[in-house]
């Protein structure tokens, strides 16, 4: 039996976790720019790396990346090679700088019909930067195949998927035919982490990178957000007032007090 | 966009085993306002199998109108079903606005039908307005976790969004009974190309019911902790009747706690009388989620930790000392 071909798309975001200081709107561009932190794939597409490897160690399975940007940093994209996927696919333009969903869900599903032969497509359930949860979904509608969203656990037996899709209050488990699309959640677990010899190794590894004209892309078609205005959020800051006590037992036990009363109050 | 062609304000109202859900009340509060402003009808989509008590119930809370999408093949959420029979019926109905919650069924429905009726969809949206140049929908979303606001134009016959928990009041009961409207959807099975094998409820909790939450994150540093909290339960049972634990991600990512209690951007908006954060930092995902709580008191370790920024009662400190010492003298006040 051929290989299952895995196809992950994995989306440069700058860090999710910057504090409000690190954040600089600038509401003339309509850009924000995160100062001083390295960015990294998103967290979510990271999951959807985990669930592609999982299914390579069972199954033997071909795993490709495949990052569409602008400005992609090599290094950062290059350790989803050192966490053992088999090619990289940078898809890096100039035009590409924050294209709405469909547009990226638009290149993205140019750069997999040049890719070839796929089985599985996974995406992350949302990436940290523009929070919308869009771009897998769409994808699989472009590219017409069946979609499970919110995906926390994938096995294949034969030529079909088992898929464990988180809803609320539990899980449904849901089977298909290959091809088939995936959004995946962080309950598939976090990626793994590279050794220090498949980092080194994985800087040396050959990878693709196209532009918009190697897809044939006309880059008048795209769209970036059509934004009216970018402004920072009300200040959800509160005064606190820190529970007093030398030792933490006694500031556990003045927190009891200030607790119960701050309970009779509200009731 | 021609004011001609589409017209009236749609809201998805979603009901999960018969009951209807109590976001859908509050996207009523929002449709009802931008119907207002448009001048237009109000109306409801409802799909399952027997709505009937669900759309008699909700006709009170002044729609317009309510479609009730019935059929026995509707008695589970399923995707590709779901979005055939709403791209029918909005190529027939051809509503002007449509809006779902941010939930379950809205984050997966409403892009894929956005895609097929070749509209642009936001979602997660805090704030929608009418622009009142052209009737088009302004809306606004928080981004980058909720670090910055942006609001949005887009283009579409119909104008779409996705409208985040508690961002809106919850309707109240009108005079006028709204009319119920029935259809029978035709749907072609063989669309279904997943197959559900079975549902399993793990831990089913109504995190937004809460009045009190005792929320545990990575520094609980592993299940026993969540078991210590567990023992906080009962104390504050004595002064409220719903008290839940809930959780931060990492907690949930370690295997400490189901899923189904995480707090924050991609897990539940709550806004409890009391919001006990223990060993979590406040980054802005998990804010995003309790920030609108009334109380929110914080133990963590670390005093420059950005949740004392926002909590009303801090305690610094190792929560495996503060916690003993609080359920003593608890029972002694
Ligand atoms: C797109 C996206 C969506 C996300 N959605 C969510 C979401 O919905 N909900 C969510 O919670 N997160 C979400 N996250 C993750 C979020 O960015 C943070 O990683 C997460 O909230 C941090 O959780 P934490 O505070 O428990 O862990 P940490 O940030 O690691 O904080 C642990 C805290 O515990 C304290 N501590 C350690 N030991 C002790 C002790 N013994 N006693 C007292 N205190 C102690 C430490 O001082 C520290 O402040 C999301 C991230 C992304 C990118």
């Amino acid at each position: 039996m051929n290989p299952i071909k895995i196809i992950v798309c994995a989306k440069q975001v700058p860090d999710p976790e910057a504090p409000a200081n690190l954040v600089e709107i600038d509401s003339d561009t309509k850009m924000v720019k995160i100062k001083g932190l390295p960015p990294g794939i998103n967290s979510y597409d990271q999951n959807a790396i985990e669930a592609a490897l999982k299914i390579k160690e069972k199954t033997g399975a071909k795993v490709t990346v495949v990052s569409v940007g602008s400005k992609l940093s090599q290094s950062i994209l290059r350790k989803a090679l050192a966490v053992g996927v088999d090619d990289l696919v940078l898809v890096d333009d100039s035009d590409f700088k924050d294209l709405d969903s469909r547009s990226t869900a638009d290149v993205l599903s140019k750069a997999i019909e040049k890719i070839g032969e796929y089985d599985l497509v996974f995406t992350g359930r949302q990436a940290s930067d523009w929070d919308s949860g869009q771009t897998g979904l769409i994808l699989g509608e472009m590219l017409g195949i069946p979609i499970v969203n919110l995906v926390g656990g994938v096995t294949i037996e034969d030529r079909s998927v088992s898929v464990k899709r988180m809803i609320p209050g539990g899980y449904e488990r849901v089977k298909g035919d290959m091809p088939v699309l995936l959004t995946i959640s962080n309950e598939v677990g976090e990626m793994r982490v590279p050794s220090l010899r498949t980092v080194l190794e994985s800087r040396k590894r050959p990878i693709e990178v196209w532009q918009s004209d190697d897809l044939k892309i006309d880059t008048q078609e795209l769209n970036p957000f059509e934004i009216l205005a970018l402004t920072s959020p009300p200040n959800m800051e509160r005064e606190c007032s820190f529970i007093e006590g030398d030792s933490p037992e006694e500031r556990g036990e003045n927190l009891a007090m200030t607790l119960k009363k701050a309970f009779l109050k509200n009731n | 966009m021609s004011k001609k062609s589409n017209k009236d304000v749609w809201i998805y109202g979603e009901v999960t085993d018969g009951e209807l859900d109590v976001k859908t009340l509050e996207l009523l509060t929002m449709g009802k306002k931008l119907a207002i402003d448009l001048d237009e009808e109000l109306a409801i989509v409802l799909m399952g199998d027997n709505l009937d008590p669900v759309a008699q119930d909700l006709a009170g809370f002044g729609p317009d109108k309510i479609y009730k999408v019935e059929s026995p093949l509707l008695n589970r959420f399923n995707g590709e079903i779901w979005v055939d029979v709403l791209e029918k019926l909005f190529k027939e109905l051809k509503p002007r606005v449509f809006l779902a919650s941010q939930s379950f069924v809205g984050i997966e429905v409403a892009p894929r039908l956005a895609f097929r009726l070749d509209c642009e969809i936001i979602t997660d949206c805090i704030d929608l307005k009418i622009d009142p140049d052209d009737g088009s929908l302004i809306k606004t979303k928080a981004i980058y976790g909720g670090n910055v606001v942006a609001t949005f134009k887009q283009k579409g016959a119909t104008q779409m969004a996705t409208v985040r928990e508690k961002a809106n009041k919850l309707a109240e009961r009108g005079a006028e009974l709204g009319k119920i409207i029935d259809i029978k959807p035709d749907i072609d099975e063989s669309i279904v190309k997943i197959q559900s094998l079975e549902v399993v409820r793990e831990d089913v909790v109504a995190l937004n019911k809460a009045d009190v939450i005792i929320s545990g994150g990575r520094g609980i540093g592993g299940i026993e902790g969540f078991e210590e909290l567990a023992t906080l339960v009962p104390l504050f049972k004595e002064s409220f009747a719903n008290v839940i634990i809930g959780a931060s991600r990492p907690a949930i990512d370690s295997g400490w706690i189901s899923s189904n209690r995480q707090i924050g951007l991609t897990g539940e908006m709550v806004a409890p009388d009391f919001y006990i954060a223990v060993g979590i930092s406040g980054a802005i995902q998990h804010i995003a989620g309790m920030s609108k709580s009334k109380t929110v008191v914080a133990i963590n370790k670390d005093e420059d930790s950005n949740i004392f920024n926002l909590a009303d009662y801090g305690v610094v400190g190792d929560y495996r000392e503060i916690l003993p010492a609080f359920k003593k003298k608890w029972g002694g006040v």
